[in-house]
């Protein structure tokens, strides 16, 4: 039963061969017991994830339940919840329980999901390897020694641990297809606006988007399904026509046509991945797709530009937390400005405070032109590439990752090598692209490597038919870690 | 040593110094001792070498993208859509009193 797809699990619940009870029951004590290893969750609430499952049952019975009525699934902590804890991984809101729900969870609520519990995360969202997060880091499931990847490795974990049938995520720079290829899962930021931002804490609001998280491409497509839709709280969010994501699942590949970017497999990338990559490549071309080479000339400035554009709009984000209206305050202070730098410097790690700074001084007087402003026209020639990219292809594909999952502690001390892990995925956010990731084989260590599928502007169901069809062929999105 | 890098071989020599963090921090409203300003510097230091890669990129004539969309602004009706909840959105402040957000005295 754990390693049921959500499409069996609704079967098996509709039919009635399982209760919601019953299965949340057997996560909450999946849960009890390896948790404690792994730290992927940060709260679980057990009487209210099982009281949920009870109000899903009675509907099961009712006949009028829909895809996800009855599966448990697990919710990054960046989602507020209302009566729930949601601390964004931060001691700055340690104790914030939402008295407010966000549109996702709503949605997810609506549907008749049941809430299993909070995922652990990087602060802020800010990292690469959940080594951010105040609560402790989140163990790769398939090597403890290991990082989950970041910013969503306690839903990845959840996840390939079989602690959830699914999870939330978001992504700004890559939180979830690099932790997705880092843990053997699959994940999916979907194209900027089509997911509401309302309620998820903002890190930098001009590229945070949700998406889903989970054991296959069918089963992201109903998540996305439930995600999705217009959301008139978030200015950002898209008017569009309702979209069936699954549609297009089953449609065969012939005459689809990939791009390779040659940056994408030059120097900086790991033999053991770059393997992985071309392996399935090769499969993708034996179930009917052809392969074009592509260039995107600027994606090797996405990190430059992202480290201006993401602090940036960070420190403008974060300055709501001065210790007033909620979460932390310092407990001695002389006055209201000794307040707020007290509270601020105990509250925020160091990294959510390294990029307030980088994000501070590029913004300030005299510096505006030099960074701010030259990292949005950049980002510009970025968002062109792939537009010149997709005039000769329907997706790109390549690496999710330049490696597989490093040791923990093993980046700690120097910022810009665990900012260079995210190479391959931030120039997705600045263009504002669909972008997938999902498991594609092993690399050294017997760790995880993950395929990244880029789509064009509200390309997902392209994007899903195509890793569906992978996985109809391949079994590498159901291989589960030993032990576990 | 930096194992991997991506990015042309110059040596950049960065003029942030002590004064100019110290600045930072307070415009961030971060209290900072002594030596977490030299080990900010330090990093912030590496990062701003990292940034400087942009500066050589021609961008004349084009336009700053400022979000993924080109949207302009959606606009609604003023009208009150919210009802009043201030009790529990209150309920989790660190202080309150009558209805009012407690702060040290700003004013004498």
């Amino acid at each position: 039963m754990i390693n049921a797809s959500i499409k069996q699990l609704s079967a098996a619940l509709a039919a009635r061969t399982i209760s919601s009870v019953e299965l949340t029951q057997l996560y909450l004590d999946r849960i009890a017991r390896l948790n404690p290893k792994l730290n992927a969750y940060l709260t679980v609430q057990p009487e209210v994830s099982l009281a949920q499952a009870r109000v899903a049952d009675a509907r099961l019975a009712a006949g009028n339940a829909e895809a996800l009525t009855g599966i448990p699934i697990a919710q990054k902590d960046i989602f507020c919840a209302k009566d729930w804890l949601t601390t964004c991984g931060s001691k700055m809101l340690h104790n914030f329980v939402s008295p407010y729900d966000a549109h996702v969870i709503a949605r997810f609520n609506d549907a008749g999901a049941v809430n299993l519990g909070k995922t652990n995360m990087d602060e802020f969202a800010m990292g690469s390897s959940n080594e951010t997060s105040h609560y402790g880091p989140v163990k790769n499931p398939w090597d403890q020694a290991r990082v989950p990847g970041g910013s969503s490795g306690g839903s990845a974990c959840a996840i390939a641990a079989r602690l959830c049938a699914a999870a939330t995520g978001t992504d700004t720079g890559g939180s979830i297809r690099q932790p997705a290829a880092l843990c053997g899962i699959s994940g999916l930021k979907p194209t900027y606006g089509v997911v509401s931002r309302y309620g998820m804490i903002a890190f930098a609001s001009s590229l945070d988007q949700a998406g889903p998280m989970g054991r296959s491409a069918e089963d992201l497509a109903l998540l996305l399904n439930t995600m999705a839709g217009f959301d008139e709280r978030d200015s950002t969010s898209l008017q569009r026509e309702k979209e069936d994501y699954a549609r297009d699942l089953a449609k065969p590949l012939n005459g689809l046509r990939i791009g390779l970017p040659k940056e994408f497999f030059a120097e900086g990338l790991g033999g053991d991945v770059a393997q992985a990559v071309e392996a399935a490549i090769a499969e993708y071309r034996k179930l009917g797709a052809t392969v074009v080479g592509i260039s995107l000339p600027n994606s090797k400035l996405s990190v430059p530009v992202y480290y201006v554009l993401a602090p940036a709009e960070a420190s403008s984000n974060l300055s709501r937390f001065d210790g007033v209206r909620y979460g932390y305050r310092a407990p001695e202070y002389t006055d209201l400005a000794d307040m707020y730098e007290k509270s601020r410097a105990q509250g925020f790690g160091a990294e959510v405070k390294r990029r307030i700074m980088i994000g501070t001084y590029v913004l300030s007087h005299g510096y505006y032109d030099a960074y701010y402003l030259q990292a949005q026209k950049i980002r510009r020639l970025i968002a062109q590439d792939f537009t010149e990219a997709f005039r000769h292809c329907d997706v790109i594909m390549g690496p999710t990752a330049p490696s597989t999952a490093f040791k923990l502690g093993e980046k700690g001390d120097d910022p810009v090598q665990m900012y260079l892990s995210d190479i391959y995925t931030i120039a997705v956010n600045l263009a504002g692209l669909p972008g997938m990731s999902i498991p594609c084989g092993f690399g050294a260590n017997n760790m995880p490597v993950g395929l990244q599928i880029i789509g064009n502007y509200f390309g997902e169901a392209r994007m899903l038919n195509a890793a569906h069809q992978y996985q109809l062929a391949t079994d590498w999105h159901s291989r589960a870690p030993q032990g576990i | 040593m930096i194992p991997y890098w991506p990015y042309s071989n110059k040596v950049f020599t960065m003029s942030l110094n002590n004064a100019d963090v110290r600045k930072v921090a307070r415009l961030a409203r971060l209290a900072m001792s002594e030596t977490e300003i030299e080990t900010a510097r330090s990093q912030l230091s590496g990062i701003f070498a990292l940034i400087a890669e942009m500066q050589a990129v021609d961008t004349r004539g084009i336009e700053p993208m400022s979000h993924a969309q080109d949207v302009s602004q959606r606009l609604r009706e003023d009208v009150v859509t919210e009802t009043n909840q201030r009790e529990l959105f209150q309920s989790v402040a660190p202080q309150v009193e009558a209805g009012l957000y407690l702060v040290p005295q700003v004013i004498e």
